[in-house]
């Protein structure tokens, strides 16, 4: 099911929560609202859900106006960031409330077939019995979405999902997820703070600020050309450098950069750790190390530059560098924008 | 034992059982002795004399009835004001705690100055035919006034503490009004209900100062169980007034049982595996 959003608007007492927001939603698509807190990004969900009404504009379900559809006629999919499972039904029971409760009548044997046919997608066979109580954060997550997925929604709303789950857990969920989604082909929304999250498992990436659609686009689309400092630093440690650019080249330090299509004028180069690259001689922006921070997969180096900006680098771990070295930071790419 | 963060335990738990021993358990061993010392066929005489058993009878419809009033009057009530936000809220929130402050004599006047033949409400239940005052109904209306900040207070914050996502997500996966409440709602309510319901009962069995200005207190009629052992008492017949109290007791202790194993059964889910 395709889904629609045209100019909606949301307004809480006086604050606006969306301002006008237009998104399409292929049919079979999964996609991922992705912003910070108070972004609106759960906002839009539950109004595509109906469980909140837009103030103005249009949502379309196919070609069937939603706008002011109950959310229990709307045949939506809703899992909870806390899962909100019945804790008083097992998880059996959980999964089989919308069928109990549906207009459309079904036997109990048809009811339990069903039952055990989602335990095994979501792979929980034989906890059917147990209590939401019983069971750990991860699994009573995937309990909320079969039980979601019981009434045949005709698109899947999901309010980050996995915000309340341990790292590892939540790598394993996203992955089964993406499973389960290519294998029913429901169309999917998803909203998230997280931007690995949002990267890992989306077709389709939509990155709100303010009520606002800032940039959206396949994940490549958005990592490899953010069309805005936000985006660039939503996306990933960042550093800011400024440069002057003159005919094209964007002069930072005694290094120079191609920045076609820039206006001549100050700009900010906006530059991934990993980017960036530290030689004790050279072409660069002189600075001096702060301190070194090492990882398994690299050495961190924090680094000021004589105008007492801190930059952070990622480099090889077999570069040499200690706090107090003095060297150069060279800029291998970097995203320019005009100074605002 | 486990070190705790707080120390005292051994304090607090000596003053604990000195304070129920003295308060609690003392004066009901006393009665049980004072109730024993009569003698098994004293006792089964006093407890089973016929006016002894009219009084339990209009004793336990009254609190049945009052209580059964309270559980859809209370629940309303409380569903109200954790649901709705309207102007008088919190005034309408303190009034329930009333009957608790109140002297339970003052509303028993009140009361019957009210639903008395000549009274506001009296006067006009009377030209409808319905007399309220100095029958078992006044007793009933004395019992759900004392008894219904125990079910407001009960469900209350049971309510407030309803995740609303819970709602939402019976809600989209298509469930009715009425569904979600009989499937969701009600069956998390159960345990406080039933802890509501029994205080809300116990208490009307117990209750005296209230009832007794608007009961009549005509023997085999509309004299309540607790008025038989007081008069009893003022006729220095400490025995026969221990022997009626004992029921009420005993009465108390089992309702207080089965309630708990209700709840028990209510609360399954919560145990962990």
């Amino acid at each position: 099911m395709k889904i629609r959003l045209d100019t909606v608007v949301k307004t809480f007492d006086t604050f606006r929560a969306v301002h006008g927001v237009s998104l399409e939603i292929e049919s079979g698509e999964l996609v991922a609202l992705l912003g910070p807190s108070g972004s609106g990004k759960t906002t839009i969900l539950r109004m595509v859900a109906g469980l909140e009404y837009a103030d103005g504009g249009k949502i379309y379900f196919g070609d069937e106006d939603a706008t002011d559809i109950p959310v229990r006629d709307r045949g939506v999919g809703f899992v909870f960031q806390h899962y909100a499972l019945f804790p008083h039904m097992t998880v059996a029971e959980n999964i089989a409330f919308g069928m109990k409760v549906s207009k459309v009548k079904r036997s109990k044997a048809e009811i339990a077939a069903r039952v055990a046919d989602l335990l095994r997608l979501v792979k929980l066979d034989g906890l059917g019995e147990r209590f939401p109580g019983q069971i750990s954060g991860g699994q009573r997550q995937r309990v909320a979405l079969a039980r979601a997925l019981a009434v045949d929604p005709k698109v899947l709303l999901l309010d980050e999902p996995f915000g309340a789950l341990d790292a590892n857990v939540r790598r394993d969920l996203r992955r089964w997820l993406r499973e389960i989604h290519e294998e029913l082909a429901i169309t999917t929304l998803f909203v998230t703070h997280d931007q690995e999250e949002a990267l890992d498992l989306a077709d389709r990436v939509v990155i709100l600020k303010d009520g606002k659609i800032v940039q959206q686009g396949t994940p490549e689309e958005v990592c490899r050309e953010p069309n805005s400092p936000f985006v660039m630093g939503f996306l990933g440690d960042t550093n800011r450098l400024p440069a002057n650019v003159s005919g094209g080249r964007a002069v930072v330090g005694n290094a120079a950069l191609p920045a076609p299509g820039v206006a001549d004028g100050k700009a900010e180069i906006f530059v991934r750790p990993s980017d960036l690259d530290w030689t004790e001689h050279g072409d660069g922006v002189p600075a001096k190390i702060l301190r070194v921070i090492d990882r398994p997969d690299g050495r961190r180096l924090l680094a000021a530059t004589d105008q007492g900006e801190t930059l952070e680098l990622d480099v090889a771990p077999e570069i040499q560098a200690k706090a107090g070295d003095e060297g150069f930071v060279t800029v291998r790419r970097g995203r320019i924008f005009a100074a605002g | 034992m486990a070190r705790r963060v707080l120390p005292g335990l051994p304090l607090a738990l000596g003053i604990t059982l000195v304070y129920v021993s003295i308060i609690v358990v003392l004066p009901l061993s006393a009665l049980v002795y004072k109730a024993a010392s009569l003698g098994f066929e004293d006792y089964w005489r006093i407890v089973s004399s016929g006016r002894a058993l009219a009084s339990y009878r209009v004793t336990a419809l009254s609190a049945l009835a009052a209580t059964a009033f309270n559980l859809v009057f209370g629940f309303a009530l409380a569903w109200v004001l954790v649901r709705y936000r309207f102007p008088g809220r919190r005034f309408i929130d303190a009034l329930v705690d009333l009957p608790f402050a109140l002297p339970t004599a003052v509303a028993g006047i009140a009361l019957t100055a009210l639903f008395a033949p000549n009274g506001w409400f009296g006067s006009i239940l009377g030209e409808a035919g319905i007399t309220v005052a100095y029958t078992p109904l006044g007793i009933m209306i004395a019992m759900a006034f004392t008894s219904l900040p125990f079910i407001v207070r009960t469900i209350q914050p049971v309510l407030e503490d309803l995740d609303p996502a819970l709602e939402e997500a019976a809600q989209s996966l298509g469930g009715s009004d009425a569904s979600i409440f009989a499937r969701v709602i009600l069956p998390l309510l159960t345990p406080a209900i039933l802890a509501g319901v029994s205080l809300a009962f116990a208490r009307s069995l117990g209750e005296f100062g209230a009832i007794i200005f608007i009961a009549g207190n005509q023997p085999f009629s509309t004299e309540i169980t607790a008025l038989l052992a007081f008069i009893r008492l003022e006729e220095y017949d400490y025995q026969a007034a221990a022997a009626i109290a004992s029921v009420l007791l005993i009465t108390a202790f089992l309702m207080l049982a089965v309630t708990n194993i209700l709840q028990a059964r209510a609360l399954r889910y919560t145990a962990r595996g």
